[in-house]
This record gives C-alpha cells, sequence and structure tokens, in this order.
C-alpha cells in the first residue's frame, strides 16, 4: 500500500465517522462542528486527486464562511432535545425510501460499467508548473461562459429575493446618515459671540479655615 | 557540507520529514520571538505615543519584559469554568492559533527561501486564515459565558464581512500577476524603476481596503469590538487564564505578522528594492513588514473604537464597492495603451 492510499483511507475513515456525528451528535453545536470536519477532510481527499483549487475553494467557501453562518445560528437557538425527537417514527418511512433511492444512486455510479472505478482512471501526475486554477478559469470562462453566468445570475436573483423578503423595516429605529454626519460644519452646531469684558472680575472670598 | 549529507544518511528513509520539521522550526521559532517582540514593541511605542516610558523594569531598558510575562502566564492556573464544555474549550485556543502558524508555510522570504513553493499559494493563505475565525467562536461558545458569547457573535459577523472585500482586493493583485502564487506576484513588481513599479500605486484603493481590513480581521483596535472592554469585557476570551489566553494573544499577533507580511508582498513590492541600483534581499521585506506593524500599532493609539453598526456600514457599504469599482476600472484601464505597469 502506498502512502497516498493510507492517506486516502485515513481521511475515508475520518470523513465517514464525521459525517455520521453530525447526524447522531445529540448537541447541533457539536454535530455543526462535525460537518465543518467533513468538509476539511473532503478537501483533504480533493486535494489527494490533485484538485487543488476546489480542495481549497471548499475549505474557504464552506469552512470559511457559510459554516460560520451555520455555527452562528445554531448557537443562537434555543433547542429543546426531547421535542426533536418527536416525529421520529412518522419521518422513519419517507427518509428511508429517499435513503434507498441515494444509495442506489451511489450504487450505479460506483459499480455501473459506464461510471464505474475502471471507466475514471486516476489523474495522471501534471508537471509542477501546471496550473489547475489557470486550466478551470479557461474553461469556465471560455467553453461554459453561459451556463456559468446563467448559474450567476440565479445566484444574484437569489441573494435580492432572500433579502427582500426577510428585510423588514422597524418604524421605531433611529438611522443616522453618515453623509449628512461628515457634512456638518462647525457653523452649523456652534456660534461663537464676542462678548466684551464690562465688570471687572470680583476679587476672590477670603479663604476659610480648614474645619 | 559533508557532515550535512552524514547527517542525511543516518536519518535514512525518515530524512524528508526530519528536514521538512527542521525548516518548520526555522520559521515558527523566529516567528514566536517576533511575536513576543512586537507585544513589547506594542507596549513601548503606545506609551512614547501618550508620553510615557511603557515597560522599562525588567532586564536592561525593560528588553526582557516579553519572557517575563511568558514566564507568568506559563505557571498560571488554568480555570475552567463550570458548565463550560471542556474539550471544546481547551480546543478554542488551538483552533486560533493553528491557521496563524499554517499559512506561513507559504509565505516566501526571497525568491528562493519558501517552505511551500505552491502554485495557489495565495488561495491557500486566503482559505487557512479564514478557519482562524472559528477559534473565537468556540471559544465564545464553550465559555459558556454571555459576555464570551457576544464577543465571539459580534467576531463572527464581523471577520466573515471583512473577509468579501479582502478577497476583492486581492482579484486586483491577481489581475496583475496572472498568477497566484506569492512568489510571482511579487517577481511581476520589479522592473528596474523600484518604488513605482510596485502594486501599491496602480491599485491603491485596494491596497487602502486591504490594509484597513486586515486591521478588522485580526480585531485589532479600532475594530476590537470582539474585545470591547467598556461593554463585555473582554469578549471571547474573558473566562480564560494562564497559557490557554497566552496562546489566543500569540494568535492575534502572529497573525498581524502575517497580514503585515501580505501587505509588503502583494503590494509594497516584498524584497524589492525601492530605489534601482540597491540589491533586493529578505531585510526589505522586513523593513517592510515593520512598517506596516507599525502602522497597526499606530491606529491603535490613535482611534477610538468604532460603533459595531459603523464596522459594518464600512465592510458592506464603502470597502465592497469601492473594491469592485476599482475592479472595472483596473480591468478597462489594461487594455489601453495608458496602462503604465507591463
Amino acid at each position: 500500500m502506498s502512502f497516498q492510499t493510507a492517506v486516502f483511507y485515513a481521511f475515508s475513515l475520518i470523513l465517514v465517522l464525521a459525517a455520521l456525528r453530525v447526524i447522531t451528535a445529540r448537541n447541533p453545536v457539536h454535530a455543526a462542528l462535525f460537518l465543518v470536519l467533513a468538509f476539511v477532510t473532503a478537501a483533504g481527499i480533493w486535494m489527494l486527486l490533485e484538485a487543488e483549487f476546489l480542495a481549497i475553494t471548499l475549505v474557504l467557501v464552506y469552512v470559511g464562511a457559510v459554516m460560520v453562518l451555520f455555527l452562528f445560528v445554531v448557537m443562537m437557538l434555543d433547542i429543546n432535545l426531547d421535542r426533536l425527537k418527536e416525529g421520529y417514527w412518522d419521518y422513519l418511512v419517507p427518509a428511508g425510501v429517499v435513503a434507498v433511492v441515494m444509495l442506489g444512486e451511489m450504487a450505479a455510479v460506483l459499480v455501473g460499467k459506464q461510471l464505474g472505478a475502471e471507466a475514471m482512471p486516476a489523474p495522471s501526475p501534471k508537471p509542477e508548473t501546471y496550473s489547475n486554477t489557470k486550466e478551470l478559469g479557461k474553461l469556465i470562462y471560455t467553453e461554459y461562459v453561459y451556463p456559468f453566468e446563467i448559474a450567476a445570475v440565479i445566484l444574484l436573483v437569489a441573494i435580492v429575493a432572500a433579502i427582500a423578503l426577510t428585510l423588514r423595516r422597524r418604524k421605531d429605529t433611529k438611522y443616522v446618515d453618515p453623509a449628512a454626519q461628515v457634512l456638518v460644519r462647525r457653523s452649523d452646531r456652534l456660534r461663537i459671540v464676542s462678548m466684551p469684558a464690562e465688570v471687572a472680575a470680583p476679587a476672590a472670598p477670603p479663604e476659610k479655615a480648614a474645619p | 557540507m559533508e557532515l550535512f549529507t552524514q547527517v542525511e544518511q543516518w536519518f535514512g528513509p525518515v530524512w524528508p520529514l526530519v528536514w521538512s520539521l527542521v525548516k518548520i522550526v526555522a520559521i515558527v521559532l523566529p516567528l514566536l520571538l517576533a511575536v513576543a517582540y512586537l507585544t513589547f514593541a506594542e507596549r513601548k511605542i503606545i506609551g512614547y505615543i501618550q508620553v510615557r516610558v511603557g515597560p522599562n523594569r525588567v532586564g536592561p531598558k525593560g528588553w526582557l519584559q516579553p519572557i517575563a510575562d511568558a514566564l507568568k502566564l506559563m505557571t498560571k492556573e488554568i480555570i475552567i469554568p463550570t458548565g463550560s464544555n471542556k474539550f471544546l474549550f481547551l480546543l478554542a485556543p488551538i483552533l486560533s492559533i493553528m491557521p496563524a502558524l499554517a499559512a506561513w508555510a507559504v509565505i516566501p522570504f526571497d525568491p528562493n527561501l519558501v517552505l511551500a513553493n505552491v502554485n495557489a499559494s495565495l488561495l491557500y493563505v486566503m482559505a487557512i486564515t479564514s478557519m482562524g475565525v472559528y477559534g473565537v467562536i468556540i471559544a465564545g461558545w464553550a465559555s459558556n459565558s454571555k459576555y464570551a458569547f457576544l464577543g465571539s457573535l459580534r467576531s463572527a459577523a464581523q471577520i466573515v464581512s471583512y473577509e468579501i472585500a479582502m478577497g476583492f482586493a486581492l482579484v486586483g493583485v491577481l489581475m496583475m500577476a496572472h498568477s497566484l502564487n506569492l512568489v510571482d506576484i511579487v517577481r511581476q513588481q520589479q522592473s528596474g524603476w523600484g518604488l513605482v513599479s510596485w502594486n501599491f500605486i496602480p491599485l491603491f484603493p485596494m491596497f487602502m481596503v486591504y490594509l484597513i481590513s486586515g486591521v478588522a480581521e485580526t480585531n485589532r483596535a479600532p475594530f476590537d469590538v470582539a474585545e470591547g472592554e467598556s461593554e463585555i469585557v473582554a469578549g471571547f476570551h474573558v473566562e480564560y487564564s494562564g497559557m490557554a489566553f497566552a496562546v489566543f494573544f500569540l494568535a492575534e499577533y502572529a497573525n498581524m505578522i502575517l497580514v503585515a507580511t501580505m501587505t509588503a508582498l502583494m503590494f509594497l513590492g516584498g524584497w524589492l528594492s525601492p530605489i534601482p541600483g540597491i540589491p533586493d534581499g529578505f531585510p526589505w521585506l522586513l523593513g517592510k513588514i515593520a512598517f506596516v506593524l507599525f502602522l497597526f500599532l499606530w491606529f491603535r493609539a490613535t482611534f477610538p473604537r468604532y460603533r459595531y453598526d459603523q464596522i459594518m456600514r464600512l465592510g458592506w457599504k464603502v470597502f465592497i464597492p469601492v473594491t469592485l469599482v476599482w475592479l472595472i476600472v483596473i480591468g478597462g484601464w489594461m487594455q489601453t495603451p495608458l496602462w503604465l505597469w507591463k
């Protein structure tokens, strides 16, 4: 067994265990943290496939941004663990059907002739100057430019829609306009009046003896 | 040299591993020493800015102060709050120092002096540093304290927001260099004209955005609402003591040095000399890092802390539009004969 195979199996073991803990952990924060571990390990496996751009992007986007916000929300929720278990048996049948379908799909990919392991050989090692990122960029922005742009527009619409649906303006919130704040000049707020001194200052009162 | 080959033979097949470890230690040890003396420099510089003398009791002129601090923190007890999650509580400082040190694997100090010269080194640095926020979030949650929790929420939202502006600023650097490799990014700034060929002139708005976002990313004043002493005591690390606290401290300063180094490499020409005729080299990089670090300390001594909504506004409504507009400007400018850099 080569070193890479050993690393692959180690990563796979961690990945599967972490994924299992995501659904079995009782505490939702622990579950989210195991999901982070699963993402990082998956990135490691992609790195073994020499897909360094995808691996780093997985860490950057999912671990660095998406899961942070996820954790952010999960930490603030006050989740009652007993109520979570309530509908367990009702959901079991539809969930089982979905699980069987997913298993079938995975088996088709892994065992089937067209898509199986023989049809997808491991990538041949590339020279050191080969830039994964550059090749991916070339493909995305030439051959697949329309699908890529359409996906981008759909995402943009989704962002706008999500914000528009959740944004509620409260009437009693006080807003400040930074532009107006910056434009304020001294003369708008302060008036300096020249007042000639008319009466000479009175003499200081005689100092009292300390009690 | 003969001794070197002898040592290599003695280790046999594990030699590559041992040699890598030696190189890692050669980077991390000076880095930790720099962190220790950065804390000293901070106290001294802020002291002088505020017309004080700063620490001057331990050793000659106070030069042994960081060592004394380290000894004190190492011998203190680590108090674990009741009701806290012990495993995560102790994991959090490790999670915050790990990215701060791991990012140094791809930082070049010289055209040839780099631990791992990978093609996507810039992306690697971004991905690794984006993991640093977990230390803060987990610390806040595992402490089982409201102050710590509020601090970690503030910090998470702030870091995620400023990462976007930072990422866009880096896109400008990529457009200049046509490469994600940090060595190539520095090489592209070399032209024989010295200072004027560095990226900070054509990318000036992005340089400013990157520098200020760097201050925000590292939770430094004036963006240190995550530890705002006046309202939430010390934020996410309020429950930490002893070495666990010291590790957070180390991570913050190691991140500062990292951001300063990245600024120096990407915008200030790395190891290139500013004046044509004077040879390039590592001392230039050191000087630039020290300059950016001095700016960090200067900011802290000068500006009052931002209000939280002002921080969010600056990140989302000022920095991101500025970088987006400048991306278009620079993209168009590059296509015209008026483009001077290259």
